[in-house]
């Protein structure tokens, strides 16, 4: 049987692929969809957090033998701290200015995370086992699939899962939006907002240091890792429409299995793929598919 | 008319004491390569370093002047490389332009330093074509070449049984020239490629590629990339199981990657490379001396990097002069013995000849010390390993 030309195995094996790597897309997304959505600030350090998520992971197993299942907790914990830190600090001066501050300055933020990282530990890479729990692979019939990966689309769903409901359809979300839509009325009524703010741009980092504990064993752990990764990241966010949590998740989805497929078909476009649906996207809905016309 | 004269005088004396500068100046050698993206750690900053350790260890000085270096980032990027070189020879008067890693930058630093007539030499850069289609007279080829990883490596493999071939190649010019001389030596030894596949540079996720590798049934899927890239894929070949049904075999593999892969991962894996830090005692001299700064080995391009740095100025003092053309007829009539190579010499197509070596990467239990990974399979002399006159397509080997 072939779909499209191409065996159903290879087929379905693509498709699963797509979603591994979706759910990469998806979880990052998310979290530059929460902190842009509620807050307004493009975080262009996203990836950089990302990134030490991922080398917190790598330090803790590689100083002080603490294992997978701890760094999966304590990385996103210290990459969130780490994100109350830079707003507390940096960020908070920005609000009420244009947004492109907020960008330049995140964006600043991302080279010297990203410089220092490089200069201790160079571009090679360093390596970092799967979990035993997780170690083996399953064959699905179509394909050889590793346990790991499955894990990480599980583990993601359920953590886009969780944000959503949070934001959505808790007493907790309904203050957030509140509060980022009139502060200082929220504030009247005894919500300590600028706490609030400063914790979901913490939340939303913390997001990022998961997503980079989640890659740890799949990728070389580089400081590189983030950069390679942030634009398309924001291509998703962009699709899936500027601060839409649902938007960014579905569209990350989407957009992991289409660039999938584009490897199999035209492996040089794959890099840019996501680009030209981009481009499709804003001409036809310039707010993208799941954003709200201003 | 007086008046006039003196202007003149006075422009003629101007001219000319900017020429006593131009001659009295420094001498100043220009790097470009990666030093902030995946091939920084086997090239990059300390690559530079070796090309400043040189320089101080030749004195600091050549015929009376001062030598200078400088570097720069070409951040893999052709038309960054291009403009840079062309910069500090127009403003720098650069007397030596020396090209990193990345075969699309290095092949367009040749064409710059051919139409300004500088010596160029390319340590880093895989592409045969430097020497061979694109060769010209200013170029010399220093460490390795796509046609000799083919010729090392390649031929190990078929004659150890990987008769069905599929590239995985990275989309440049480096993966395609990979690619194409490989495929000429797997064919001239009864070897068939049944497939390939093109990825991006810098690709994060090879899944996809391994997959439709796997589908293709060959014995061996040979890497035609480099760096992050071959460490990603190989990574990913052993998660998705693919080690079990076909041999994974790296064309271009250095010892940075057999680190960041680890020996375990990487055990019984042949290597072709231009050098090894564990190969004789000058080599281990040399190897220690970087370890005391960088905490890592050498790679061997870097060993080139200082190598070539110093056959260089050695010319130079011989020639008495910088002048490009002088410089470069000494170099092609001088034989060159050092930590790096021995009796390597330079043919007229640019070529630096010198013994390539096909490394196999030790298990866990024979390496005893940190980075001692390759054991010596085999010695293959220059002449062999590198394109021959009868193939080479460069006009300058024609008589």
């Amino acid at each position: 049987m072939e779909i499209f030309g191409i065996p159903h195995q290879a087929f379905l094996g693509q498709l699963m692929l797509g979603l591994v790597n979706g759910a990469f897309y998806a979880m990052l997304s998310l979290g530059l969809a929460v902190i842009f959505g509620l807050l307004d600030i493009v975080n262009f350090a996203h990836g950089a957090l990302y990134m030490v998520g991922a080398f917190a992971a790598w330090i803790m197993l590689d100083k002080w033998g603490v294992g997978y299942w701890w760094a999966l907790l304590l990385a996103p914990l210290l990459v969130g701290a780490f994100g109350v830190v830079i707003e507390r600090l940096l960020l908070k001066r920005l609000y009420g200015l244009d947004p492109l501050y907020g960008l330049l300055l995140t964006f600043g933020l991302a080279l010297i995370l990203e410089g220092a990282f490089r200069k201790e530990y160079g571009v090679s890479g360093q390596s970092y086992s799967v979990p035993e729990a997780l170690a083996g692979a399953t064959n699905l019939g179509f394909m050889i699939l590793p346990n790991y990966r499955a894990w990480v689309v599980v583990a993601s769903v359920a953590v886009c899962l969780a944000t959503w409901f949070i934001i959505e359809r808790t007493r907790l979300g309904a203050y957030l939006r509140a509060g980022t839509e009139n502060a200082k009325l929220v504030q009247a009524f005894g919500v300590n907002v600028p706490l609030m703010v400063s914790l979901t741009y913490g939340a939303g980092a913390a997001l990022a240091g998961l997503a980079g504990v989640l890659a740890a064993p799949v990728i070389q752990v580089t400081p590189l890792m983030g950069s390679n990764l942030i634009i398309v990241v924001f291509a998703v966010v962009v699709i899936g429409g500027m601060g839409s949590i649902l938007g960014s998740v579905i569209t990350g989805l989407g957009l992991g299995i289409v660039e999938g497929f584009t490897r199999v078909f035209y492996p040089e476009a794959s890099n840019i793929v996501v680009f030209v649906i981009m481009a499709i996207v804003l001409m036809l809905r310039p707010a993208g598919l799941f954003g709200k016309e201003a | 008319m007086k008046f006039k004269t003196l202007v003149a005088a006075m422009a003629l004396g101007l001219g000319s004491l900017a020429a006593t500068a131009q001659n009295n100046g420094p001498v100043r050698i220009g790097f470009i390569t990666d030093m902030s993206s995946l091939y920084a750690d086997i090239d990059g900053p300390a690559g530079a370093e070796m090309i400043k350790w040189a320089v101080q260890d030749f004195g600091g000085k050549v015929l009376n002047r001062p030598i200078e270096v400088l570097t720069a980032d070409h951040q893999n990027k052709a038309d960054v490389a291009a403009s840079k070189a062309r910069e500090w020879i127009d403003s720098q008067n650069l007397a030596l332009l020396i090209g990193g890693t990345s075969s699309g930058t290095n092949l367009a630093m040749a064409g710059i330093a051919k139409e300004k007539k500088r010596p160029f030499i390319s340590i880093g850069a895989g592409s045969a074509r430097l020497t061979n289609e694109d060769c010209t007279p200013y170029t010399i080829h220093y460490a390795y070449d796509t046609v000799a990883l083919a010729k090392v490596g390649g031929n190990a493999l078929v004659k150890g049984g990987a008769k069905k071939w599929y590239f995985l190649t990275a989309d440049y010019a480096f993966g395609h020239s990979l690619e194409a001389d490989a495929t000429t030596v797997v064919k001239a030894n009864g070897g068939t490629v049944v497939g390939s596949v093109k990825h991006p540079l810098n690709a994060s996720d090879f899944s996809s590629f391994l997959l439709q590798a796997q589908g293709s049934k060959a014995d061996i899927l040979a890497m035609a990339n480099a760096g992050g890239d071959t460490i990603n894929a190989m990574k990913a070949a052993k998660e998705f199981g693919i080690t079990k049904s076909m041999k994974v075999a790296g064309l271009l593999v250095f010892i940075n990657d057999v680190h960041s892969i680890g020996v375990a991962n990487a055990e019984g894996l042949q290597v072709a490379d231009s050098w090894y830090w564990n190969q004789d005692d000058d080599s281990r001299k040399f190897a220690k001396r970087f370890f005391d700064k960088y905490k890592r080995m050498p790679s061997s391009l870097q060993a080139a990097d200082y190598s070539a740095t110093t056959n260089y100025l050695k010319a130079v003092q011989a020639a008495g002069t910088t002048d490009t053309d002088k410089v470069m007829s000494t170099l092609r009539g001088m034989k060159f013995n050092d930590f790096y190579h021995k009796n390597g010499t330079i043919r007229a197509d640019g070529r630096m000849l010198h013994d390539m070596y096909l490394f196999q990467v030790k298990s866990a239990k024979e390496s005893n010390t940190p980075w001692d990974y390759y054991k010596l399979v085999a010695k293959v002399p220059g002449e062999q390993a590198f394109t021959t006159p009868a193939e080479s397509k460069c006009s300058l080997l024609k008589k």
